[in-house]
């Protein structure tokens, strides 16, 4: 029987994801646990894994949206190989009376050949130019369109083919939204027209930099097919770099997103950590770090200004009474932010364990989708690069993010007397919408005073 | 008493098929019937009884033109029409249909109240057996007026069911007249006129407009007057029928018109009068209801088919729009759904329109007239049944497919059929046009050939100068 092979659940928030590439292709034979699909997500990029041995065949196409529990490839796992030649072959040996298991054995074999050259073609076609793969003779495929492909009318597929055009990025006007080749014709004469402009403004460029702009206009070529320009390159955005982008606008243009700024005198933490590191160090095996002093000081903070610990639902306002704080890492796919669980109950060193412990798995790209469900508050260190000071984005639905910066030593009055701190700007982007500039401005003091007395964090004061 | 979810006044095409829907979605339905069987005009004395004829008819008058008989290798003689077993077994297809329904709508746990209804006020109806037994009033929580409509009479050419009679009597003659005067040049006058010219009647149709088949491309309009005259129809257009001059001893009845002040007579063993139908919207008890008619005596409806009375609700030949069973059909469908609280809806820009004559017309959409009216740029396919293989063996070789498309878009706006069975080949047109379909897209869609079909597939083609059958 033949054994779906569906989306998994990818936590609470999410629903959807992209395919961002096959590992297999249609017809393959495949081992249990073998690797099938990548699939992205706006957080994390995580790995399909075969449940079943059998043959594969896809059902979407590579960089499709699907959906939790959509049916992505159906593993057959009677499946003998490549399914048009062997299965046939495998067919004319049952009529010679082998049994199943000799025709298990017969699959390597048969494999072999065909496996290679799928290989090759693999390689050389891009999901894209399915269409004009009919030309070449040796495209296994059927001629024409097939599975989602049929959905769409043939003059659309047609316009498609010619264009280059994507009708699922076109906006239908026929019945239950279908595209019509009416749209179609009107999303090629737009992407026409962006071109004409695009090359209209490169000719003037070129007219402004070339003295013999009319010999070289007429045979500039088309954007689309130019080659790579020295003054700059173009390459697609990827699926993940594309909804980082949605997420970030949208969380700008969907909150009353304000800025409020202090400064922090790190000379508490320093003297502290000069003091305690080693007999910590001794005794849990982990370094004491600043980003623990920041946990414990924004829980305390959050205790203090429950609206910060808060989010909007719908019109519901939902109060949080647990402090899941996410803490940004930058890593090789972009930034994550994984969350560290009830601060409020960890100590010191659990929660440096954490820390590290995210650190190992995104620099091995093994954050999973867990790691990062959940949080109610982000802390943000841009410091580890040098910032001096920075205006965080909120990370929806979190109603707060706190920026940390560089230490800078700096000349401050302290008591009536200049002295040289090191200081620290700190940043609390913050949900207007559900936060009031006093609690705002409250929480950050907070916070500056947990860090600059780390005392107070000892008495819950 | 039980309170009825919704109680429907007329088991016509429109009603019956509202009562199924509205039981499968789950709702306590009765349906009140004055007629002892369902199935309303269409059923009983309308599209089905005229197409049984249409079929039966063409039949007879195959064999009784000894040229056209013995050309097909079918040698006759003394071919005689028996005009009482022909509307024998027209009575018996109309009867097994009328019985069918019956079944469906009984199965489906509708509750069938005989009697005519009317609104009783306070979400009342009240049903008058056709017995003279006592009153029945139902409660109901929603009430579907689907009374249909009934042939427009002339007031000086009253129904006497002898010489001048309805469709409602053209289907049921004892004898053939030898003269038929058909006033009316729509569907249910070309489509009767058609009947009894073929069973040997002479059959002079007289109409006021200029054209024949008002509302069709005219194009298809023209060439269906042509074909029908072949077939021994007179037309006389642009003639005002006047009066009547009775029958007096051997003498026929002459009917009188006038043309452009000259007088026209017309003698005729009878007249039948085709000129349209009116809503059957009297005795239902309206004004007292509060439901509302529009200035064509349609009751006026809003977009979820509720008339102006809350509660109360009208579709089919009641209100506005062509008077076809499919449409009425339609909206009682999209009336259950509403009640159900589910989306209904229906696109009344896509009813089809047919005359079942031969070649039959078949429409969908806009013409190119109406089209060009409205300022649309089009562009115009057609392709001709003569150069279809299909027809050519069928022996069917009249009439073409035309497509009207949108010259920018390429979207079909319009389909124009005249020909052999084109009343099924309108469907794809429909089915196109549902889903927002072009020209090529219809051009591009897999045919089985041979078939009829293929000529729209062609004009499809043709809309962009590409058929392949055709120079």
């Amino acid at each position: 029987m033949a054994i779906e092979v569906k989306v998994p659940s990818l936590g609470e928030s999410i629903s959807s994801g992209i395919l961002a590439s096959w590992k297999v292709k249609d017809g393959d034979a495949i081992d249990r646990d073998q690797v099938l699909y990548e699939l992205e997500t706006d957080k994390i990029t995580s790995e399909g894994i075969a449940e079943s041995a059998g043959t594969i065949s896809l059902k979407v196409e590579e960089g499709a949206e699907v959906e939790v529990g959509q049916v992505v490839a159906v593993i057959d796992p009677d499946g003998n190989g490549k399914a048009d030649s062997s299965s046939a072959r495998a067919k004319d040996k049952k009529m010679d009376g082998e049994d199943d298991k000799s025709k298990a054995s017969s699959k390597s074999e048969d494999e072999e050949p065909s496996d290679s050259s799928d290989k090759k073609s693999t390689d050389e076609e891009k999901p894209s130019s399915r269409h004009k793969s009919s030309d070449t003779s040796e495209s296994a495929e059927p001629s024409g369109a097939t599975d989602q492909a049929t959905a769409l009318p043939p003059s659309v597929r047609r316009l498609a083919a010619e264009s280059g055009v994507d009708p699922s990025s076109v906006e239908g006007s026929g019945k239950g939204g279908r595209v019509t080749k009416g749209d179609m014709l009107a999303a090629i004469e737009k992407q026409e027209k962006a071109e004409e402009d695009e090359k209209s403004r490169s000719r003037e460029k070129q007219a402004a930099d070339k003295d013999d702009a009319p010999a070289s206009e007429r045979d500039a070529p088309k954007p689309s097919q130019a080659p790579a320009d020295e003054r700059e390159s173009r390459r697609k955005l990827s699926p993940l770099r594309q909804k980082v982008a949605q997420r970030l606008v949208s969380s700008q243009q969907q909150m009353a997103t304000l800025t409020t700024f202090n400064e922090v005198d790190m000379t508490a933490v320093r003297t502290l950590r000069a003091r305690h590191q080693e007999d910590f160090t001794a005794r849990h095996g982990i370094k004491l770090g600043f980003m623990s002093f920041f946990i414990k000081a924004v829980v305390q903070a959050l205790q203090a200004v429950p609206a910060l610990n808060a989010r909007i639902e719908g019109d519901t306002l939902v109060e949080q009474r647990y402090y899941d704080i996410g803490v940004a890492v930058s890593t090789d796919r972009g930034l994550m932010v994984p969350v560290v669980r009830d601060c409020d109950q960890l100590s010191f060193a659990a929660i440096e364990e954490r820390l590290a412990a995210f650190a190992k798995k995104a620099r091995e790209g093994k954050i999973t989708l867990d790691d990062l469900q959940g949080g109610v508050f982000t802390i943000s260190n841009g410091g580890v690069f040098g910032s001096l000071l920075s205006t965080p984005i909120i990370n929806p639905p979190q109603s707060g993010i706190l920026g940390m910066h560089t230490i800078q030593d700096r000349p401050v009055a302290v008591d009536g007397k200049v002295e040289i701190r090191p200081m620290m700007y700190l940043a609390l982007t913050y949900d207007h919408r559900l936060v009031d500039g006093r609690e705002a401005v409250t929480f950050l003091g907070h916070v500056k005073r947990a860090v600059e007395d780390p005392a107070r964090l000892l008495f819950g004061l | 008493m039980d309170t009825f979810d919704l109680v429907i006044i007329g088991a016509g095409p429109g009603g019956y098929v509202a009562a199924i829907r509205a039981a499968q979605l789950g709702l306590k339905t009765a349906l009140v019937e004055k007629r002892s069987t369902l199935g309303g005009t269409c059923l009983n004395v309308g599209c089905i009884p005229s197409k049984a004829l249409l079929h039966l008819s063409a039949q007879f008058a195959f064999v009784a033109d000894e040229k056209a008989a013995a050309a097909a290798g079918i040698k006759t003689k003394e071919v005689s029409l028996d005009l009482a077993a022909l509307m024998k077994r027209k009575n018996a297809m109309v009867g097994g249909l009328v019985k069918g329904v019956g079944t469906l709508v009984e199965k489906r746990g509708v509750e069938v109240v005989r009697g005519t209804g009317r609104l009783g006020g306070d979400n009342k109806v009240v049903v008058k057996p056709e017995d003279g037994g006592d009153e029945v009033r139902l409660a109901a929580k929603a009430i579907l007026l689907a009374t249909g409509s009934v042939p427009v009479e002339l007031p000086f050419l009253k129904f006497d069911g002898k010489t001048v009679i309805s469709s409602d009597h053209a289907i049921a003659l004892d004898k053939v007249p030898e003269e038929l005067v058909v006033v009316g040049a729509g569907a249910i006058g070309l489509e009767l006129g058609s009947v009894w010219a073929r069973l040997g009647s002479k059959v002079t149709v007289v109409e006021m407009l200029p054209r024949i088949a008002a509302g069709f491309d005219e194009e298809v309009a023209r060439h269906l007057q042509r074909s029908l005259g072949r077939q021994g129809l007179t037309f006389e257009l642009a003639a005002k029928v006047t009066g009547l001059n009775a029958a007096k001893g051997k003498k026929k009845a002459v009917l009188t018109a006038e043309r452009d002040d000259q007088k026209l007579t017309f003698p005729a063993d009878q007249v039948l009068v085709a000129v349209g139908r009116r809503p059957a919207t009297r005795d239902l008890g309206l004004e007292d209801a509060g439901v509302e008619l529009d200035d064509n005596g349609r009751i006026k409806t809003n977009t979820t088919f509720q008339t102006t009375a809350k509660g109360i609700y009208a579709i089919g030949d009641l209100i506005a729009g062509p008077m076809l069973a499919h449409k009425g059909e339609e909206e009682g469908v999209a009336v259950a759904e509403i009640l159900a609280g589910k989306p209904g809806e229906v696109d009344h820009n896509l009813v089809p329109n047919v005359v079942y004559t031969e070649p039959e017309a078949a429409s969908v959409g806009l013409t190119e007239a109406a089209a060009k009216e409205k300022g649309l740029d089009v562009r115009i396919g057609k392709f001709s049944f003569g150069a279809n293989g299909r027809a050519i063996a069928t022996g069917a070789t009249e009439g073409f497919a035309k497509v009207v498309a949108d010259a920018k878009t390429d979207r079909i706006l319009g389909v124009h059929l005249l020909g052999h069975h084109t009343s099924e080949l309108i469907a794809e047109a429909v089915a196109h046009m549902t889903y927002g379909g072009s020209a090529e897209d219809l051009g591009r869609t897999i045919h089985a050939h041979p078939t009829l079909s293929e000529a729209l597939k062609e004009a499809g083609l043709a809309v962009s100068k590409s058929a392949i059958h055709a120079l």
